[in-house]
């Protein structure tokens, strides 16, 4: 179909766009740019906070340029003293109901709002007045809402609503003390929230970010009675270079690890030689499962934000879900174990830090579930962010460090375990792993094509040997409901599925950099990060979880068979049904 | 005191039951139906918020964002006698704000509140259509009308 | 027998039994007790009349008369009203005591209750309706049958002319006569903005699109205006009739009616008429026989003024928060649910059977230039004869206020009127021979509104009545674009500082500036005139934003923290009244002789100076 061209003017321009363009878009594609704040790509565009006005000759008032489709002969000014005074006018009333405590800020530097500031050259608040002051939740283990610098974008919203149809936060009260809530006002701990973090990747300001756990990190570095051990997953090496200024989709996995020797810890380990550790149990139940025909689909448990979701919608699927822990778990619980007897380390002296691009992963890691001998797994979680932030922390030159290798004896991992962090990986990785172990053979392909990729539920019927089997690949949690409400109906054949709760899957993690609005339109942040994970995974010396060394010469040494008693102690868990709403306490 | 609650509960959720059975899970209906269980209980009871929002499959938080953007939605219970200051353009010419000041000064209260004993809560409204009869007033949806400072003292007086 | 045969006939006796209703015979067998069943009179225990009523003739044994609950007579504040039939006696602030009298004397004696007479401008007592003056310059056609008919009663309805329109659109015309007939009466949107109304139906009706809606806009948020709810109260039937005519334009089938939840008698009357159209065959499948048919629903506000916008009012039909669309698209391509929709508001509707029955041309004879027909107003405020008033666009703003409304009660002088609520503006005196047309309005720097007309003496202060419109805003902002969330606050809170004297210079500069920017950023109608209040009294009434500022004063005494107020001795002649009147015991002074105030304790309410008849206090 042709598309047709429409012609307009801006700032003087000439603009030759096709029909439907926003006149936002048009204007960039000639370099000029319009200030937004509540507009995000094809997430929320709603024309609220009224910052992208513009003015168009012969029409009353101002045009809504993130909304506003170009019309043949439109004349657009985008930066007139008018439409000057009146952006400046919209940004000094945010302002002056904002916490401008910019230089404490999380976001300080990285703030879509504090650069609106400085772009308007805002050299006082005129319009100042009564501020809203709310209290700050911090008591989930993954997020903080801080209501005090929400300048109420919704993008939060459109994120938690539309994309990942949750809906734990939504717009409440109107007016003047319009904000964004859950029900009740309570904490995001007591909600629906799974704690994806996704609305942390949408929020131009500090109004939404992690619970910080670097502080505890330091005190253990500092301690030197305890042996501090730090595992990064896949996907924080192809983005933590974007904190330090480096293209989006580096892979910094050699200065991650040099610039975390310098910070102290005794060990750098790779998670994804964990994620080798999945396949060859998850692979293995699934073979079993498959064989006696087990609650299929069998569906991957490594996104804590997807686990706590079905835990919460889907309690009567529960028994789909692979009783693995994900990776970093399976890791933690191995180092405690079977690192620590090698090494002769009391365990309990043993401290372990996950690096991850997830938020989830600090809910995760405080469960019940996710010990052994009373000891946790692992015992703190930081995201890549705040990795960013103790290497800036500590004053290091990250973008001018040395490549380093990984330490002995847990060092090496395979390109499947590298893809874990991008939607399809993990079930590529399986696939690869399950067939050559059904069938004996050698694959001829191993680059799973079907399930790569960005669409939102990828399905595909893969054939092993002589059987075909149906798997399915879903991410975003608004994904993952249609999937579950197939199975729920009894509608779904397939018998894999992999599910992860980020659109994109880790590499998307709500623990990794913040990109703006800005960015979001014009980078295409999702496949430069992923074309990063299966580089990683083609240059990889091995790319099958089986063929991985390590792991061999740990079954052989300590676990046994994959499935095994001791691995089903240490690697495998367990799930329950979590109520939605902890609001019902004092009912009424 | 626990048991009793319990019991509070399964009646109220019986109640809600029969409330929402008489309409489709259809997400249009959710204003009529809150404006139904308002009128019910003179609040919309957390457990209401949770069964409507499992009956019509919407997230508590949009539920709750509903409720606090329609001024008729309360989230706590009322008092025994709520007294209403119209204050809408004709009532408020003809005065109406100095009554509602009197009135919250004579209970101790702001507006949206309600007394410590329960007795009595104070609100505004915008027009109840009586503008013939400015400035007024209404105690439990009864209007007064002509209403002065000296009339308010006397409907409050004469309130037990 | 069908349908038509079936109202035809309804309409033939019916109209032959009530024509006493409109036509004085003497000697007539029936008496027909009207009582205004409106919410004014309603709040007035017209309820117990009308039971009082009914008891008595039970009691008494009377046959042939029949006491009849109607809608809205318009003359509020002699309220409750009793009109007897077929004389077309007029008794005023009648209280059901007076019912046993009224029996008695009018009824069974023949003779009138002179004490119950309504008093006209010029003090005589006046006997009939027509006769008063309130009545004289008015042309009611959206209120025609209000006051005249029981509107719970669809038989009545139909008597006079009721479904007669929808007859004709059906069997006779086809939508585009229909759109043709609407274009061509000039009947533009009552609900404020004034959008011709044939134009908005040809819009809707042009979208190529199987599902399409028909929406009343029946959400009357503007405090003080109470045209709507009369309509719906005194005739919900010409609203049923005119969405089915609407649906058949457009080519819609389902209707939509959303109604303030705070009009409980609306909302009742109006589910009467739409089951007893139903029971009919008026709504529903097939309509007389045709092709067309069409149901209407009820959904009920909840209390947001933001909602009768119309894409807000769309999202709350939805069930969701009121919060407005960006516009475009407009409602008539994507309205509700996506789909194309047609709004418009009660007194619009209300004119629509009237055009088809009499005619484009009749319509257009009526009114001015740009604004044809008629326009209900809810008159009140300071003026003697509060009410509803339907006039022809064009009667100036004086006719309205003097004429009509009776003059300024107390002695008091005329200020300003303020039209169009919230988003309207002031008139001052030197505009009160401005004819009432949308764009006149517009000019002088307010607005039609949806017809709420509150009228102010020189007791108002004019910063106190901007600050009094903004905190209605304010409250009322939905809070989704910033100029109006935040924007609107900071208005107030300028006006608030102006108001307790501590207002600069510079802040009314800001007032100034917000009021210019917050217009033309603000997403919908709401937040864009949210500033005509200020605008318009700064424009008229500088001198006393200026007085506030420099020389902390303000006149009225409105604004408290400014106000201080004192007996003048020169007037006080010693009468009590503000003594007697004060809530705390504030005034002290013999009788005969001259009052004090303790500043102390005096918490300034202004009820003395209300209530003194020499105006001896400010």
């Amino acid at each position: 179909m042709s598309q047709n061209m429409v012609n307009l003017k801006i700032d003087n321009k000439d603009v030759k766009v096709p029909e439907g363009t926003t006149i936002l878009e048009a204007a960039r594609k000639v370099n000029i740019d319009i200030p937004t704040l509540c507009f995000l790509k094809d997430i929320n565009e709603v024309g609220d906070c009224r910052m992208c006005i513009t003015k168009v000759e012969g029409r009353r008032g101002f045009a809504t340029s993130c909304i506003q489709k170009v019309e043949e002969g439109m004349v657009v000014h985008t930066n007139s003293p008018e439409v000057i005074e009146a952006r400046r006018m919209i940004l000094d009333l945010i302002l002056s109901n904002h916490h401008r405590d910019c230089l404490t800020c999380i976001r300080n530097g990285n703030c879509e709002l504090q650069a609106l500031a400085t772009k308007l050259n805002m050299d006082n608040i005129r319009y100042d007045g009564e501020k809203n002051e709310y209290e700050v939740d911090d008591k989930s283990p993954s997020i903080v809402r801080d209501f005090n610098k929400c300048i109420l974008c919704r993008r939060c919203v459109a994120t938690c609503k539309n994309v990942q149809n949750i809906g734990a936060i939504d717009s409440s009260s109107r007016g003047f003390t319009s904000c964004i809530s859950t029900v009740g006002n309570c904490s995001l701990n007591d909600v629906n929230c799974t704690f994806c973090g996704q609305c942390i990747e949408s929020c131009p300001t500090g109004a939404l970010h992690e619970k910080d756990s670097t502080k505890e990190v330091w005190e253990k570095l500092k301690d030197e009675n305890t042996y501090v051990v730090v595992q990064t997953a896949p996907a924080v090496r192809v983005a933590l270079g974007e904190e330090f200024g480096m293209p989006i989709g580096t892979n910094v996995a050699g200065k991650m690890v040099t610039a975390l020797k310098r910070l102290g810890f005794d060990k750098v380990f790779d998670t994804n030689t964990g994620a080798d550790f999945t396949i060859m149990e998850e692979g293995t139940e699934f073979v079993k499962r498959l064989k006696e025909n087990d609650n299929l689909p069998m569906i991957t448990s490594c996104s804590p934000g997807w686990v706590k979701y079905i835990e919460m919608n889907y309690p009567e699927n529960l028994p789909h879900l692979s009783s693995c822990k994900s990776p970093h778990e399976m890791f933690g619980a191995l180092i405690k174990t079977y690192f620590a007897a090698k090494y002769k380390i009391n365990p309990e002296k043993i401290y372990v830090v996950s690096v991850m691009p997830c938020i989830a992963k600090k809910f995760e890691r405080q469960r019940d579930e996710m010990k052994e001998n009373g000891l946790y797994d692992v015992d703190s979680v930081i995201t890549t962010r705040e990795l960013a932030r103790m290497i800036k922390q500590a004053n290091i030159d990250f973008t001018g460090l040395e490549d380093e290798p990984f330490d002995d004896p847990m060092g090496e991992a395979t390109g499947a375990g590298a893809i874990f962090g991008v939607t399809g990986g993990v079930m590529e990785a399986a696939l690869r792993t399950v067939s050559e172990i059904v069938t004996g053979k050698e694959l001829q392909k191993i680059n799973f094509e079907e399930v790569r990729g960005q669409k939102g539920i990828k399905k595909a019927t893969i054939k092993i040997g002589k059987d075909e089997i149906k798997v399915a690949v879903a991410h975003g949690l608004g994904n993952a409901r249609q999937i579950m409400e197939e199975i729920k109906a009894g509608k779904a054949d397939y018998q894999f599925v992999e599910i992860m709760a980020c659109p994109g899957g880790c590499i998307m993690g709500g623990g990794q950099p913040i990109q703006s609005a800005k960015t979001r339109m014009t980078v295409n942040v999702r496949e430069k990060r992923a074309k990063a994970m299966y580089t990683i995974d083609e240059k990889s010396n091995i790319r099958k979880s089986h063929e991985n060394e390590i792991l061999k010469k740990i079954y052989k040494e300590y676990l046994g068979e994959p499935g095994g008693h001791l691995a089903h102690e240490l690697l495998h868990t367990h799930y329950e049904a979590k109520p939605k709403y902890k609001i019902l306490d004092n009912a009424n | 005191m626990e048991k009793n609650s319990c019991c509070m509960d399964k009646k109220l959720e019986k109640e809600l039951n029969e409330i929402l059975e008489k309409y489709t899970d259809s997400k249009d209906n959710l204003i009529t139906i809150l404006n139904e269980v308002q009128m019910k209980y003179g609040y919309i009871p957390k457990i209401a918020q949770m069964k409507i929002s499992e009956y019509l499959k919407i997230p508590m938080a949009e539920v709750y964002g509903v409720i606090t953007f329609y001024s008729r939605f309360t989230l706590k219970p009322k008092g025994k006698y709520t007294i209403s200051v119209c204050l809408g353009t004709a009532c408020f010419v003809k005065g109406s704000e100095k009554i509602m000041e009197r009135l919250k000064q004579r209970l101790n209260i702001g507006e949206g509140e309600t007394t410590p004993d329960g007795k009595f809560s104070v609100d505004s409204t915008r027009c109840v259509g009586a503008c013939g009869i400015a400035p007024v007033f209404t105690v439990n949806g009864e209007v007064y009308g002509k209403a002065t400072v000296k009339k308010l003292d006397e409907v409050l007086d004469s309130l037990q | 027998m069908n349908t038509l045969e079936k109202i035809r006939k309804i309409r033939e006796e019916k109209r032959k039994e009530l024509d006493l209703r409109v036509n004085s015979k003497v000697g007539a067998k029936e008496k027909h007790i009207l009582v205004c069943h409106g919410t004014g009179c309603t709040s007035s225990k017209s309820p117990k009349i009308i039971e009082n009523f009914r008891k008595i003739i039970k009691e008494k044994k009377l046959e042939n008369v029949r006491v009849i609950q109607t809608g809205c007579f318009g003359l509020c504040a002699k309220g409750p009203i009793v009109i007897i039939r077929p004389d077309d006696t007029f008794y005023a602030m009648v209280s059901p005591e007076d019912c046993e009298e009224i029996i008695q004397t009018h009824i069974i004696e023949g003779k009138t209750v002179d004490r119950l007479l309504c008093k006209d401008i010029d003090g005589s007592k006046v006997q009939k309706l027509d006769d008063l003056t309130f009545y004289k310059k008015q042309k009611r056609i959206a209120l025609k049958n209000c006051g005249k008919i029981d509107p719970e009663n669809i038989d009545e309805y139909i008597a006079f002319d009721g479904y007669k329109a929808l007859e004709k659109v059906l069997l006779e015309m086809t939508p585009d006569e229909v759109i043709n007939e609407i274009e061509a009466s000039g009947l533009r949107g009552r609900g404020g903005a004034g959008f011709p109304t044939g134009k908005k139906w040809r819009l809707t009706k042009d979208v190529a699109e199987k599902q399409k809606y028909v929406v009343c806009n029946a959400d009357e948020g503007d405090p003080g205006a109470f045209m709507d709810r009369s309509i719906l109260e005194g005739d919900p039937h010409s609203v049923v009739e005119s969405m089915i005519i609407a649906g058949f334009a457009i080519g819609a089938n389902q209707g939509y009616i959303y109604v303030r939840a705070e009009y409980p008698i609306a909302v009742q009357r109006f589910g009467v008429a739409i089951k007893q159209a139903r029971e009919y065959g008026l709504l529903g499948n097939n309509i007389f026989g045709t092709n067309f048919s069409f149901d209407i629903e009820i959904r009920l506000g909840a209390g947001a003024f933001v909602c009768g916008e119309e894409t807000a009012l769309l999202e709350s039909i939805e069930g969701k928060r009121g919060q407005p669309r960006v516009k475009p698209p407009y409602p008539a391509n994507s309205g509700l649910w996506g789909k194309p929709t047609l709004i418009n508001n009660v007194e619009t509707y209300a004119n629509i059977t009237r055009i088809i029955l009499n005619g484009a041309k009749w319509y257009s004879s009526i009114g001015t230039e740009g604004s044809k027909g008629t326009k209900v107003f809810a008159l009140g405020g300071n003026v003697v004869n509060v009410g509803l008033v339907e006039v022809p666009m064009g009667t100036t703003l004086r006719e309205i206020v003097y004429d009509i409304g009776g003059g300024i009660p107390n002695g008091r002088d005329f200020k300003a009127a303020q039209t169009g609520g919230p988003s309207g503006g002031c008139i001052p005196k030197q505009h009160l021979d401005t004819p009432i047309d949308y764009e006149s309005l517009k000019e002088i720097g307010s607005m039609m509104g949806s017809g709420g007309l509150i009228v102010m003496d020189d007791t108002k202060c004019m910063v106190n009545l901007a600050k009094f419109y903004l905190s209605f805003t304010v409250d009322e902002s939905c809070g989704k674009c910033t100029p109006c969330r935040i924007g609107t606050k900071r208005m107030l809170e300028l006006l608030e500082k102006i108001s307790n004297g501590e207002g600069t210079p510079l802040d009314l500069e800001k007032l100034e500036e917000l009021a210019t920017n917050i217009p033309k950023t603000a997403v919908c109608g709401l937040g864009q005139s949210a500033p005509n209040p200020v605008l318009s009294t700064l424009k008229y009434f500088r001198n006393e934003y200026e007085e506030h500022v420099q020389e902390k004063l303000c006149k009225t005494g409105e604004c408290k923290a400014l106000a201080k107020i004192q007996i003048d001795e020169e007037k006080c002649r010693g009468c009590s009244m503000c003594k007697r009147n004060c809530p705390v015991e504030a005034i002290s002074g013999e009788p005969g002789k001259k009052h004090h105030i303790d500043e102390e304790k005096c918490i300034k309410c202004g009820t003395c100076i209300t209530v003194c008849p020499f105006h001896a206090i400010a």
